[in-house]
């Protein structure tokens, strides 16, 4: 069986499920829950990828690019977030988050 | 089944199992070795489709930056981890099932789709055959004439995600030792030795 891209998109689609997973199941774990984007992001970037090979158009990879530019930002803010709140409180835990009012 | 069949289920196998793994380890360093292990399986599933380029840069990037940065705050922040754990399986049958719902609608809806043959028109920048250009030259082509807006927004997402990490982070504490460079420099043996005569028999 040749391999397509509805292969790829399974694959994709399934660590996306997996991501969304991950985010109910560690509800209380900040850094499983930035964990769980990075596989979503990797997801999407999969799919970009695929198209882009499939189709024969290397704009797709451009812009795999840029998520990938956007996602390492996003982990850098996250994590420097993340240990800003844990020098404030003392633990990581998402029921704490809503105490940063004001 | 030939090799290229074979490699894309060994490199999509081992990145959908790891990634289960990312999201139920227990210990979270053992969460980011996971991701790690999933990152670079699909850099594989990356030079299988032919993007060279970003293969490579998912390694260096995401393995190489990110998930060593990760590592890092795993590591660093002293957290009881066993706590955080509590109460996963409360909303674990809620979660699995808009996983499932979820996953079943994405893959019937791209599982089974084809392109139409008119979706060759529409190509606005095609892949240069791989005897002409290498994936890296062909990118940085289309990369640098037409996207070169969007690639110069990238280098600014990258700069104030850099200064908004550092703002975070930094603290400035008062009561810790520091070398001050400029009152070294500007002492002179005046300031610095003092000449006392001391009496014989006597201490200071």
């Amino acid at each position: 069986m040749e391999i397509g891209i509805s292969h790829y998109l399974t694959v994709s689609a399934i660590l996306f499920t997996l991501g969304v997973f991950g985010i109910f199941l560690n509800r209380k774990n900040v850094i499983i829950i930035l964990m769980s984007v990075e596989l979503i992001l990797l997801a999407v970037n999969i799919n970009m990828v695929a198209f882009s090979s499939f189709l024969n158009d290397i704009t797709g990879q451009v812009f795999a690019l840029f998520i990938l530019t956007v996602a390492a930002a996003e982990a850098a803010i996250g994590l420097a977030i993340l240990v800003v709140f844990y020098r404030n409180r003392g633990s990581i835990a998402v029921e704490d988050v809503n105490m940063m009012k004001g | 089944m030939g090799l290229q069949a074979l490699f894309f289920y060994l490199f999509s196998f081992v990145a959908v199992a790891s990634a289960f793994m990312v999201i139920s380890a227990r210990n979270p360093v053992y969460s980011v070795l996971f991701l790690i292990l999933t990152f670079f399986n699909s850099a594989g599933l990356f030079l299988l489709t032919g993007a060279e380029f970003l293969a490579m840069i998912l390694l260096v990037v995401y393995i190489g930056a990110v998930a060593v940065l990760f590592l890092f705050v795993v590591m660093m922040l002293d957290i009881d981890f066993t706590e955080l754990r509590s109460g996963v399986l409360e909303y674990a049958p809620v979660g699995a099932l808009i996983g499932l719902v979820l996953a079943a609608e994405l893959i019937i809806v791209v599982g089974g789709s084809s392109f139409s043959p008119e979706i060759a028109k529409t190509i606005s920048m095609p892949i240069p055959a791989i005897a002409d250009r290498t994936n890296t030259a062909a990118l940085g082509d289309v990369l640098y004439t037409h996207y070169v807006y969007f690639f110069q927004i990238a280098g600014l997402v990258l700069l104030v995600a850099m200064i908004g990490a550092i703002v975070l982070t930094l603290r400035h504490r008062d009561n810790i030792k520091r070398q001050d460079i400029p009152t070294q420099v500007a002492r002179t043996p005046k300031t610095a030795v003092e000449v006392v005569k001391v009496k014989s028999g006597q201490g200071l």
